[in-house]
């Protein structure tokens, strides 16, 4: 029986709706027409590849499902009766693998010295062996690079059957029969087809080779090294996964219905349903951003104390914070989206075939959903994409003023935050950060990246 | 030219009373004084009477909008919004739930703000735009397309990295200058130094990409090409002719935030522990002192207002085309 957070919910209705939308844009010809475009650029495929990756992460990380179901051996991170994720049970290896503080990534010693007691009864100040961290070698110093190349080469190997496989299944899908098989890959290999298959294949590859080395390495190694309580930073960063892409999907959720209805109202009413929420915005824009959320989220924090007994788990409590900040972002940012599709409404309502539409006596509202409302689908799209990667940085920064996520969530914000202050330490304590930034900037610039492709694929004014 | 800016600064006022209204829901409708009294003084064990106390003390134990206990006009005055709301709109700030001055609070510490601030403002806007125009000049070959997949990768990384980073380079690695701290007078340029060029590199992919697009639209028009058919160089007609004519969408940009610049950065100013209204703010939200927070938002707020009509002036100054009515 899978247990289920508020923003779980959300963000599968979220998919679930995009889904729906992807099905229908496929059946109308003139809206894939711009797609087309989009598909045709290399690196928006690459960068869509990538994505869909993050997505799936995202996705596993969503699904709870009740620690029970994980067996005896997972009690260790999660406590008791808090139910855990799907990418949870996946990861459970390594979120168990618990050392007591600090250690490199791939080592085998933590990263400070210590006081030990030998058997014999000495006293002696080294480096001591991790607990998980390589712990079946019996002599590091000289099985440790051995042990790691093979690893790394078995996880090679594993990777690469892997997109093997994933090639077949696609080549299987998009040829259908055993003699088109062949010809997908030669046009995939020249590269002569509209679509990027080549790219798109490489990447695919890249992703299955990473992911490959990773879990190989990481049975028996922090391959990332471990954090502050020694957690390992891996596992880290893949849940902050989950955390990240909801703060720039969820946020458009809140956004959304707010900009468009306002938006279209003020366009198409005028008068003073216009002034009201023209007023609306132009107040709502004057407040300083971060200031606004820094006050929305000082007011949802004493919300919360009042109403202690409601968010009795940690678990939940979390989640709440992490929606309710999804709201915030979305109510402060809805402003510029609501005045664009109010420009664009005022120009559609003149147009022909809404005057057409309104002398042949069609209600207010149907002029309004089918032939105000499909007109304004690209700015809303190019609005969208623009403001996922916005959204994910911005969760970082917030975090570090803590009017960000909940301190106990997984996210990037956190991490850089905790991890700052270690570079000050001697030797430095990079890896945190540095895990933070890989894992981010592989997301934002991807994110960018498409969003450029569909801006310029959607935007009437840059085709050509 | 003055009846326009009356007309503004009035048109002003309902925006300014809504941004009142609104931060009072905020913080006294949907978050009583009671619930900031216990969130002060702990959840458990609190008498009514140290939560009563620390109420009156800071002026939250009247009514929020109607005082039936007072006499006349008071029944309206001696309530929670005149008091704490509409005092703001004389920048009377009152004092903070610690007990501080908070008017005095930020005359003083507008300075250091100011010190990052403008120089950040104005070695980002020069460098920025110079990387744009650079861009614009080499439009059409590897350069570019380097260039602006270079600004798009830099635009993907969070500002945090590029102070975390710096710091440790330029602050710890070479030494060149202090990691964080702030000094007055001239020995505070040692300090402000880095957090400016920080600023500049960090917001050096989202500028160069903005400027580039408004440099690419002006190319197109004809008085360019009127002027490379004059024969002059592309450098100056770069230089000369589009820089000028592309000040106007530079200026919407620049003088909207120069009001804001008092309230400077939340960021920068508490990695840098420089003691500017931006790191106020953010003491303020870390021991959740609503009345700072209230001030600065209403603060901001004003100065934002007020940058859109200086937006709206300059542009009567640099294009004799605009005329105000």
């Amino acid at each position: 029986m899978p247990v289920l957070l508020p923003t779980d919910v959300l963000f599968l209705l979220l998919l679930l709706g995009l889904s729906a939308l992807l099905v229908y844009t496929v059946r109308q010809e003139h809206l894939r027409r711009p797609w087309r475009s989009v598909m045709r650029s290399r690196s928006a495929m690459i960068s869509l590849v990538i994505l869909l990756a993050y997505l799936l992460i995202a996705i596993l990380d969503s699904i709870r499902v009740p620690a029970s179901v994980n067996g005896p051996g997972s009690s260790g991170a999660a406590p008791i009766g808090e139910p855990v994720t799907l990418l949870d049970v996946g990861l459970t290896a390594i979120r168990d693998a618990q050392e007591k503080t600090y250690s490199a990534p791939l080592a085998v010693v933590a990263h400070a010295r210590e006081m030990t007691r030998q058997a014999d009864g000495r006293e002696v100040w080294a480096y001591p062996r991790l607990q998980y961290g390589g712990r079946h070698l019996a002599d590091p110093d000289r099985e440790h690079a051995d042990d790691l190349l093979r690893r790394a080469l078995l996880g090679l190997a594993a990777g690469l059957a892997g997109w093997g496989v994933l090639m077949v299944f696609i080549a299987l899908a998009v040829a259908r029969s055993p003699n088109g098989f062949v010809d997908f890959l030669r046009s995939a290999c020249h590269s002569d087809s509209e679509f990027p298959w080549r790219a798109v294949l490489l990447t695919l590859l890249l992703i299955c080779v990473m992911a490959g080395v990773l879990a190989a390495l990481s049975q028996e190694y922090h391959v990332l090294g471990t954090g502050k309580v020694g957690e390992d930073v891996l596992y880290q960063s893949l849940k902050s996964i989950r955390t990240g892409v909801l703060i720039g999907t969820l946020t458009t959720v809140a956004t959304l219905p707010l900009a468009l209805v306002l938006g279209i109202l003020a366009g198409y009413y005028r008068g003073w349903v216009d002034d009201v929420i023209q007023y609306l915005y132009t107040t709502l824009n004057s407040v300083p951003g971060v200031l606004l959320i820094a006050a929305a989220m000082l007011v949802m924090q004493s919300y919360m104390a009042k109403h202690e007994a409601e968010f009795a788990s940690l678990a939940t409590r979390a989640d709440f914070r992490l929606l309710a900040l999804c709201l915030i972002l979305g109510m402060t940012s809805w402003t510029g989206l609501c005045r664009l599709l109010r420009a664009e409404t005022l120009k559609l309502r003149e147009l022909e075939y809404v005057q057409a539409a309104r002398v042949l006596g069609v209600s207010q509202g149907m002029i309004l959903f089918r032939h105000i409302l499909p007109n304004l689908f690209h700015l809303v799209l190019i609005s969208v994409a623009l403001d996922f990667s916005s959204l994910v940085l911005a969760e970082a920064v917030l975090s570090y003023v803590n009017i960000g996520v909940d301190p106990s969530t997984e996210s990037w914000g956190n991490m850089i935050n905790g991890a700052r202050l270690e570079m000050a330490r001697e030797p430095v304590v990079w890896w945190s950060l540095a895990s933070a930034f890989v894992f981010m900037f592989a997301l934002v610039l991807p994110a960018n990246l498409f969003a450029d492709a569909v801006r310029d694929a959607f935007d009437p004014r840059r085709s050509g | 030219m003055t009846d326009y800016i009356i007309r503004r600064l009035l048109y002003a006022l309902p925006l300014l009373l809504g941004i009142n209204v609104l931060t009072f829901v905020l913080f006294f409708v949907v978050n009583t004084p009671k619930d900031m009294a216990r969130m002060h003084l702990g959840q458990k064990h609190v008498t009514p009477e140290a939560m009563e106390k620390w109420k009156h003390e800071r002026g939250y134990d009247q009514p929020l909008f109607w005082n039936d206990e007072a006499e006349g006009a008071t029944k309206v005055t001696q309530t929670i919004f005149v008091q704490k709301s509409l005092g703001l709109f004389l920048f009377r700030f009152g004092r903070s739930d610690a007990g501080r001055d908070i008017g005095a609070d930020i005359g003083q510490r507008m300075w250091p703000s100011l010190a990052i601030a403008i120089p950040s403002l104005i070695v980002g806007l020069a460098v920025h735009i110079g990387f744009a125009l650079l861009l614009v000049f080499f439009r059409l070959t590897y350069l570019e397309f380097w260039g602006v997949a270079l600004c798009v990768a830099l635009m993907s990384i969070s500002t945090l990295f590029y102070i975390i980073g710096g710091q440790f380079l330029i602050g710890k690695l070479l030494q060149l200058t202090p990691i964080s701290g702030y000094d007055t007078g001239w020995n505070a340029v040692r300090f402000i130094i880095l957090p400016v060029a920080i600023g500049m590199v960090s917001g050096l992919g989202s500028g160069v990409r903005w400027y580039r697009t408004l440099f690419l639209e002006e190319v197109e028009k004809d008085y360019v090409r009127t002027a490379r058919a004059k024969g002059l160089s592309e450098a100056r007609v770069l230089f000369f002719h589009v820089l000028k004519n592309a000040m106007i969408p530079i200026l919407t940009g620049v003088v909207v935030v120069l009001p804001l610049l008092f309230t400077g950065s939340l960021i920068t100013e508490s990695f840098f522990a420089i003691p500017g209204l931006g790191s106020y703010t953010i003491d303020a939200i870390n021991q959740q002192d609503f009345a700072i927070v209230r001030s600065m938002v209403f603060l901001g707020s004003v100065l934002y207002i007020l940058g859109l009509l200086l937006t709206d002036i300059s542009y009567t100054l640099v294009d004799p085309r605009v005329k105000l009515s």
